[in-house]
């Protein structure tokens, strides 16, 4: 399911509108993933607070989401772009890829959330389908 | 099924209480084009053949109403989800020939819709509850499958 020149267009617009608010979208959709999926919690135990609005919860949503903004540039080649992020959640952080779904799943909520008439269903496919080759890049190291 | 504090119950009467009639068809029609496999079941239904066509498409509308229709069923009997969609679950599976993972699908598709109306009234806690009843609608729609 690879990206057309169209989507990694689609992609790369709602991405630089989205900008602005990338850090409440990170923090949000974190925020969600450890709510709404308590299971997820457990890859957080030595953070004092999991609760949404929690500084670590914000810090670590920006991180992610720069993750995400990092991907964008390197849509022509995610796969080789995410090679050391892929190496440091198989080897050290060891996140079960599961998981790459449910936080996938909740970027997609908060920006339905914050862009309602941005996130067309054109744009929701080529978001889905880039977030998708996302997890697929990050999966890569693991075994 | 599952249990239901009152706060629980509140919520989703309350979600369901600000949806409107489209709602179905925004969701149908976001699961046919985001999950575009899915056509595999609407062969009656004319042009599918873009986003837009999917959009325009009276027969999708149509459907998503009745696929709406439904959901209320699960949304007034929260107590009895399985026994709900016993026979909605039947006709997926023998008649319909749905599989099964389309529910989920649909489920996600319905909650990123809702997202865009609710906005930040699509709070963690109302998620996490709206996303308890799909659950429990999806796991019941699958629950006569032989």
């Amino acid at each position: 399911m690879s990206l057309s020149a169209k989507e990694k267009k689609l992609v790369k617009t709602f991405f630089a509108k989205i900008t602005p608010k990338a850090e409440d979208i990170g923090h949000e959709a974190l925020s969600r993933t450890l709510f709404v999926y308590p299971q997820t919690k457990t890859y957080f135990s030595h953070w004092k607070d999991l609760s949404p609005g929690s500084p670590q919860v914000r810090k670590h949503g920006m991180t992610v989401m720069g993750g995400y903004m990092d991907a964008v540039e390197k849509i022509d080649d995610i796969t080789g772009g995410l090679m050391s992020l892929s190496e440091l959640h198989a080897f050290t952080l060891r996140v079960d890829p599961a998981n790459f779904k449910i936080i996938t799943h909740n970027v997609l909520v908060v920006m339905a959330m914050y862009f309602p008439d941005d996130f067309t269903p054109e744009v929701h496919v080529a978001v889905d389908k880039f977030l998708s080759k996302v997890n697929q890049a990050l999966s890569e190291k693991y075994r | 099924m599952a249990d239901w504090t009152d706060a629980q119950r509140k919520t989703v009467a309350s979600v369901w209480g600000q949806l409107d009639a489209e709602i179905g068809a925004h969701a149908l029609a976001r699961v046919l084009i985001v999950y575009p496999w899915t056509q595999r079941y609407f062969g009656s239904f004319g042009d599918l053949s873009t986003a837009a066509a999917i959009l325009g498409n009276g027969k999708v509308a149509a459907h998503g109403k009745v696929v709406l229709q439904a959901l209320e069923k699960g949304v007034k009997n929260v107590d009895a989800i399985k026994s709900t969609y016993t026979d909605l679950s039947r006709l997926h599976c023998l008649t319909l020939k749905v599989d099964p993972d389309n529910f989920r699908l649909l489920a996600d598709c319905l909650t990123i819709v809702i997202a865009t109306k609710l906005g930040a009234a699509f709070n963690p806690q109302v998620q996490a509850t709206w996303q308890k009843f799909l659950s429990a609608c999806v796991i019941a729609l699958g629950s006569q499958y032989v």
